[in-house]
């Protein structure tokens, strides 16, 4: 089901038409957009990586955001074509945007289609306007189902997002609103608990008990409920997301596999490798200081990170446990030099494999139902307080 | 040689001034050295004598300073005067009676608008011991609340002390500082004895480490003179060394030549170590020494001990250097490596009291920038075993199987507590249930003197901040030790995951167990972060569990979303913990962080 050893692209649009309550996301709202002057710094930054990294095989792009269906589709089509004359790309490389549910945007869909996106990812968010209000979403549940039904006829691939564990939300509430959307799904769901991300509005009234979430024992049910509707038609492939045999995202997956991926864009984080080396990059976060900053030096970039076997280790940890799959031990030794043991406590393991957490096989670890609910707490236990810190992989 | 030039016996004054805290000692201080033009007016500040920004900040004297200020008296002559500003703390009592020993008298501070007060009475006796002239100085009579005549008849009354000589002052205006000095002249007597021919003889009253002359040492000198160049004795470790300054303070340092009978000043002689001067030592001449030495002091005891850890564990070695530091200038603190379980390695240090604890804990927090994790205070015990033989214990943790021990023995303390009446009652509850015995109760000028026998352990807690609370800041308190007394004293043990977690080992007395066990057991459930694992907290005695709570095991923790901009930001929260895991420890199968159990530690009694 994977793309694996070609390289992703991640387009990360800053803008929206407003600024819902939960998000934390690098995401700015502007009355006005020089759409020309963001082209030339998209393009000039692809420029830039075309020369430090010529000879990749394309597997995908994500338009991100931000609300990337309010990007005109000649920009988007402006990059596609870009990307596709940089680097040679197969007919499947799958070509991704997540768009909003209004009216304006689905609008849109046939034209990004007849630039060359593929797949569009929707943040439809609830399915009732009481949730969707509280959400601070600007579209209706009726936008969200009439938006699935344009998607439906124009992509081949469509994916839609849901948030769920809600404050005051039953269980029954979301068996039906998750009955509902299994129906009105393509191949592809991503869903996700309610998180209160620090510095949003959501994150002081929860503090000031404006509103409550569900707590630990319940927010486990959800999850649980969550797989025993999906199980059967669309299976988690990873923590939060769910597909049908063949409907993975690929662009995801490469970050879950610890792949290559360029990323452009206010904020955008990339992993390319670089004389051997694996480099973490980060383009800066403000958007005219971006812009400034590609149109001086050709690409929005801070300095080059460097990652060792350690980063390397923990992050194909972090990202391939996430996986139902889960994580080859075979990828784990290259990216730790070998010795992985050094890295996990067998110890430790083994008690996590007793408590029906995790399971291992020859070729890889993988955690259970169970065991992926309590993913944050299993990977520092597992891990060793002293690994082998070695500056800089091979 | 020839004689130097020092003041003769008969004008010379050396007094102390005596108070309870905050009623103005070192105020008047500052008035007398100002009136005497001791120092400039643009170099006065306030409360010139305390030295350290701890003694500044709390009000408080820490260290006994003394001053030489000349006075020309009424009569016409110019006369020494040597002060002496005395802590007012009863952790401090100990540098009270060195300082009063040195002097022969005192002036009695008392506020106009309090009265008499614990420490008040705590410090007169302490003079009367040491046969001091007394003069009683009503002080703060430009409050509105000023009531002298009141306070001079409680003075009279609870003390016993004639205040047909008492002087009414401010020491804010300066009111009645003329007729103080002159009283000072004509009521305080001149040195009892002083032969300028005899050997030198000098009394060690204090010493401190100063970081440009090494070792300054505090002295009184009884007969002959110390002099520049002088090869001297110190008698008590026959160490000898030559004394390379001489001077007094005015408060500025000022180098003389010589100090002579009856005067007071400093010396120093090229010493590295402060535990070299023996405080109460006598100090003599080399080649022509006195006969005996002068009866010197006993010597100060650590009556509170607690461990000190640092928060990181990194910070052990500085911790040893600035525990090092803060000795070379307080030897009454004592420090022994210890290594904990739950908290890594550290040390079990010894203090006068409570608040001498705090300060360390304060210096060592500011001055040296270390971040201190302190367990409980405890007091020495002592503990008879069945051989016959007799332990002293001065940490819980080490206390013996109960099977080999016949009985324990707590400190205790005699408490006297001054209060005004309203709120006896709500003191008589707090004494007898800290399981205190009534000794005295007695009324004077409006208020109780309650006089009660507490066991110490029962006072290191909290009492004070009770008391203080309770009484709405009025009432007064002092101690004195009084013996050790057997109880029914047992260790109370907090087990995590069925080990013991060893810096929360207490003793306390059978019938507190269950409770203090049931708050602790309670405290910790709240604290320890759901794991993966249940973790079962118990508290224990012997053998017998006496409470239990359990932190149910984890259900869920994973992040929902994690994408290619995530990686970097949950990779270094990973790191954290991962090197956090170092400040964690391993009990059964769970990982408890250590700031789990600090925080148990800081919440205290209640
Ligand atoms: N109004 C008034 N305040 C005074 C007088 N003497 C001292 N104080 C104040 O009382 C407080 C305690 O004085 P301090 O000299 O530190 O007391 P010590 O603890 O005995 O040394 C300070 O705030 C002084 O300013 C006085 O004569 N009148
Ligand atoms: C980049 S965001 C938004 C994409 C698009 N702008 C939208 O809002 O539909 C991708 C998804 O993350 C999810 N998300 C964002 N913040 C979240 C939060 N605090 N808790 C849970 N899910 C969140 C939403 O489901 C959202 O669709
Ligand atoms: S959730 Fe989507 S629309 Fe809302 S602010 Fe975030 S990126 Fe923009
Ligand atoms: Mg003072």
């Amino acid at each position: 089901m994977n793309n694996k050893g070609r390289l992703g692209l991640y387009i990360h649009w800053p803008f929206c038409l407003s600024k819902c309550p939960y998000c934390d996301f690098n995401v700015h709202v502007r009355s006005a957009i020089d759409y020309g002057r963001w082209q030339d710094a998209y393009l000039k930054s692809l420029d830039y990586y075309a020369t430090i990294m010529p000879e990749r095989l394309l597997g995908s792009i994500y338009f991100g955001g931000g609300t990337p269906s309010t990007m005109p589709p000649e920009l988007v089509g402006a990059i596609i074509d870009k990307a596709r004359s940089i680097w040679p790309c197969s007919n499947d490389v799958e070509i991704t945007l997540e768009a909003n549910p209004t009216s304006i945007e689905m609008e849109k869909f046939e034209a990004f289609k007849a630039v060359g996106v593929n797949r569009v990812s929707i943040g439809v968010q609830a399915l009732n306007d009481k949730d969707l209000k509280f959400l601070g979403r600007a579209h209706s549940a009726d936008e969200a189902l009439k938006a699935i039904d344009i998607a439906k006829g124009v992509f081949e691939k469509f994916s839609f997002d849901l948030i769920y564990a809600r404050p005051d939300q039953t269980l029954e509430e979301w068996r039906t609103e998750l009955e509902q959307a299994k129906q009105l799904a393509g191949g592809h769901l991503s869903l996700y608990q309610l998180t209160i991300e620090r510095n949003t509005p959501f994150y002081y009234s929860h503090q000031q008990d404006i509103f409550s979430l569900p707590n630990e024992d319940l927010a486990a049910d959800f999850y649980g409920l969550t797989q025993d509707v999906l199980d059967d038609a669309l299976p988690a492939y990873e923590v939060s997301n769910h597909a049908a045999e063949g409907h993975e995202s690929q662009h995801n997956l490469n970050y879950w596999y610890n792949g290559e991926y360029v990323g452009i864009g206010p904020g955008a984080h990339g992993r390319i490798w670089q004389d051997g080396v694996k480099c973490a990059t980060r383009d800066h976060h403000a958007p005219d200081a971006w812009l400034e900053r590609v149109e001086g030096q050709g690409h929005g970039a801070h300095p080059y990170q460097q990652l060792g076997q350690d980063d390397l280790a923990m992050e194909a940890l972090m990202m391939g446990l996430r996986l139902r799959e889960g994580l080859s031990l075979k990828h784990l030794a290259e990216q730790s030099g070998g010795d992985w043991a050094a890295y996990i406590d067998e110890a430790k393991l083994k008690t996590v494999i007793n408590e029906g957490w995790a399971v291992q096989k020859e070729e890889a670890l993988t955690l259970t139902r169970e065991g992926l609910l309590r993913l944050n707490a299993i990977l520092p236990y597992i891990l060793t307080t002293e690994g082998p810190h070695r500056k800089t992989a091979r | 040689m020839s004689k130097p030039e020092t003041k003769p016996l008969a004008q010379i004054r050396n007094f102390a001034i005596i108070a309870h805290i905050d009623h103005g000692k070192s105020t008047l201080a500052d008035r007398l050295i100002q009136t005497c033009g001791g120092l400039e007016e643009r170099e006065m500040s306030e409360q010139v004598l305390d030295n350290t920004d701890i003694e500044r900040e709390r009000g408080i004297t820490i260290k006994a300073q003394t001053v030489r200020l000349a006075y020309t008296a009424k009569d016409g002559i110019e006369y020494q005067f040597n002060l002496m500003d005395t802590p007012g703390h009863v952790d401090f009592s100990y540098e009270v009676s060195r300082s009063l020993a040195s002097c022969e008298g005192s002036l009695l501070v008392v506020d106009a608008s309090q009265g008499v007060e614990a420490q008040t009475l705590a410090n007169v006796y302490q003079a009367l011991d040491n046969d001091h002239e007394i003069v009683p100085v009503i002080n703060k009579i430009d409050l509105p609340a000023a009531d002298p005549e009141k306070v001079k008849a409680e003075v009279e009354d609870v003390i016993g002390l004639d205040c047909s000589d008492a002087i009414e002052a401010s020491a804010k205006t300066g009111a009645g500082i003329e007729e103080l000095l002159e009283k000072i002249v004509t009521i305080l007597p001149p040195p009892k004895e002083g032969d300028a021919d005899a050997p030198t003889k000098a009394l060690l009253v204090d010493s401190w480490y100063d970081a440009y002359l090494g070792v300054v040492v505090l002295v009184r000198v009884i007969d002959g003179y110390l002099r520049k160049d002088q090869k001297i004795q110190f008698m008590s470790n026959k160490a000898v060394r030559i004394i390379d300054r001489v001077g007094m303070f005015t408060p500025k340092k000022v180098e003389l030549d010589a100090l002579g009978p009856g005067e007071m000043g400093f010396i120093t002689a090229s010493i590295k170590d402060i535990s070299e001067t023996n405080v109460g030592d006598t100090i003599t001449d080399e080649k022509k020494p006195c006969e005996s030495a002068l009866p010197g002091f006993k010597p100060s005891i650590p009556m509170v001990f607690c461990s000190l850890y640092p928060a990181d564990a990194g910070d052990f070695e500085k911790l040893r250097d600035s525990l090092g530091k803060i000795r070379l200038n307080d030897a009454s603190m004592h420090y022994e490596m210890e290594s904990s379980q739950a908290l890594g390695l550290g040390f079990r240090c010894g203090f006068l009291g409570l608040l001498h604890m705090e300060i360390i804990q304060e210096r060592l927090e500011r001055e040296f920038d270390l971040d201190l994790i302190p367990t409980a205070p405890s007091v020495v015990y002592k503990v008879n075993l069945t051989n016959g033989e007799q332990i002293e214990l001065y940490n819980p943790v080490d206390l013996p199987d109960v099977v080999k021990i016949e009985s324990i023995e707590e400190p205790w303390i005699k408490a006297t507590i001054l209060v005004p009446d309203e709120y006896l009652g709500g003191l008589l509850q707090l004494c007898q249930d800290r399981r205190g015995v009534q000794i005295d109760l007695t009324y004077a000028g409006g208020r109780a003197m309650l006089v009660y026998r507490l066991p110490l352990n029962e006072v290191v807690f909290d009492f004070y901040d009770r008391l203080k609370s309770i009484s709405k800041g009025y009432a007064s308190f002092d101690y004195e030790l009084d013996g050790y007394g057997e109880n029914d004293l047992v260790k109370l043990e907090i087990r995590v995951n069925e080990e013991p977690v060893d810096a929360l080992a207490m003793i306390v007395h059978r019938s507190n167990a269950e409770s203090r066990g049931r708050g602790m057991c309670e405290r910790l459930k709240d604290l320890i972060p759901r794991q993966m694992f249940k973790i079962a907290i118990q508290a224990a005695i012997g053998g017998k569990i006496i409470a239990r709570e359990n932190v149910s095991a984890l259900r869920k923790d994973v992040t929902a979303k994690c994408y290619g901009g995530d990686i970097t930001r949950k990779k270094k929260l990973l790191e954290k913990q991962k090197k956090g895991k170092a400040k964690m420890r391993q009990y059964g199968n769970v990982e408890i962080p250590q700031s789990a159990f600090i925080a148990a530690l800081k919440m205290g009694d209640e």
